[in-house]
């Protein structure tokens, strides 16, 4: 199945993808990778609010290439998701609904997807390109001088992405490779 | 004797970075076509065909391929019979930092593994020089991203792990790595040497082209049966499942000690680039 949908997000939204299926996610995306999670981490530690609004928001795993004069974006495929795996469960906690990158995540993860009604979606892994052309606008919102690592707020259209871990517990890592395998033998 | 200068070796490296980090191999492009061609499972057929979607986006909006431009690993080639009027190494950051400035590509690189400040300019890059006969300077850039670098593995195997252990631990590599390295992959095999030695072969293995088997029959065929054995595996382009989890392959072997086996594989991905030019 394909699905439509803009940010943010509801649980109820979500509540029907399942691994597997495609979904074209329009609004806004937050950029943030390694540096810019521990320093999230610091700001919560301190009582402090998280530099975006937290419910509902979907963040990318992204470091893009600088944007050429003129262009929105450079190239901006998605990192290696895990590296957030730390991270991410007490995000989705507070109200994130959506992680955008690539490649496997941990149990916790896992748990807290479900715990939370949320989902974790693939980009297409050194697709930079690509990937670029669904953005439409882009700006600065904080730490910058964390380079390509700074958070970002993109505006996006029918963004292309692929449902990995669903809300009721699917992972396409394991259930994709295995229908596969199986439809051979 | 000839003389290059150092701004030809640092022009040349700036040029290099970019082309690389645009273009990919005409052997990797390649290699993309003919496994979607062959790709017999439908989501990783239209999988394959938007990586190839990406490498034509790329080349029309002049954007670099993966937003991850690497780390400038650059190989050097240089005959004995060159003299190199200026700094040499120091010719090969400047290409890199020009290149990476000028390009509008990434700058990926920490100045130090703990404490963790950028450089600002993708310097210094990883040079690999070797000497060989001649008046001749070959350079090529080999961006490096570390998405699949992360997958990488050495392991010092038994010699009575032979065959069979090498290619037990070069799958496995394959199977832990799973959807991380983003497949379909490139392996480059070093098998024997030292420690440091092997990782370097693997490293080395990853510039030649994807349609040259190894000139040896016996490393040829073992090319051959590992590419097998790893597109049985299922993980499939970016691991949503498939039968295209690896592009190609190729091994470096070289002496080892009596006492030892060691194997390193160097994982690299779909986009595994390489620019060269002779000087």
């Amino acid at each position: 199945m394909q699905y439509k949908l803009t940010t943010p997000v509801t649980a109820e939204d979500l509540a029907p993808l399942q691994a597997g299926d495609t979904v074209l996610l329009s609004g806004t995306v937050y950029t943030a990778r390694d540096a810019a999670h521990k320093r999230m981490m610091e700001l919560l530690d301190a009582g402090k609010p998280l530099p975006f609004p937290v419910e509902g928001s979907a963040l990318y795993y992204v470091g893009p290439t600088p944007e050429r004069p003129g262009e929105v974006i450079g190239s901006a495929g998605p990192t290696t998701s895990g590296r957030m795996d730390a991270y991410s469960p007490r995000l989705l906690d507070l109200g994130q609904a959506i992680m955008i990158g690539k490649g496997a995540r941990n149990q916790a993860v896992k748990e807290a997807v479900v715990r939370n009604g949320a989902v974790y979606l693939a980009a297409l892994g050194g697709a930079g390109a690509l990937m670029a052309a669904s953005v439409e606008e882009l700006e600065i919102i904080c730490w910058e001088d964390l380079g390509c690592e700074a958070v970002r707020r993109l505006q996006v259209k029918d963004f292309p992405l692929t449902v990995i871990l669903d809300a009721h517990g699917g992972d396409l890592y394991e259930s994709g490779p295995a229908a596969y395998l199986a439809a051979r033998a | 004797m000839r003389t290059i200068s150092a701004s030809q070796i640092t022009d040349t490296v700036a040029r290099l970075c970019v082309q690389a980090n645009t273009e990919l191999p005409p052997d990797v492009a390649a290699a993309l076509a003919a496994f979607q061609d062959r790709e017999p499972w439908p989501l990783a057929r239209q999988t394959l065909g938007l990586l190839r979607d990406n490498l034509s986006l790329a080349r029309e909006k002049n954007l670099p391929i993966c937003q991850d431009t690497g780390m400038a690993c650059v190989f050097v080639e240089l005959g004995q019979d060159v003299h190199i009027e200026g700094g040499f190494e120091e010719a090969i950051h400047e290409g890199v930092r020009r290149g990476y400035g000028e390009g509008y590509l990434r700058k990926s690189i920490v100045g130090d593994p703990l404490r963790r400040v950028n450089t600002e300019d993708n310097t210094p890059a990883a040079i690999t020089l070797r000497l060989v006969p001649g008046d001749g300077l070959t350079i090529t850039v080999a961006p490096k991203g570390f998405g699949s670098e992360n997958m990488s593995r050495l392991g010092m195997l038994k010699p009575a792990d032979g065959v069979e252990g090498v290619k037990r631990f070069v799958v496995e590599t394959v199977r832990l790595a799973g959807p991380n390295p983003c497949p379909p992959t490139v392996l480059g095999i070093g098998i024997g040497g030292s420690f440091d030695k092997v990782a370097g072969l693997a490293k080395h293995a990853l510039l030649r082209p994807l349609d040259q088997p190894h000139p040896d029959p016996f490393y040829a065929a073992l090319e051959r049966e590992l590419l097998e054995e790893i597109n049985g595996l299922g993980i499939g382009p970016q691991g949503f499942g498939g039968r295209t989890t690896c592009l190609g392959l190729a091994i470096e072997a070289a002496p080892t000690h009596v006492a030892g086996l060691p194997v390193a594989v160097n994982v690299s991905c779909h986009v595994t680039r390489r620019a060269t030019a002779q000087l």
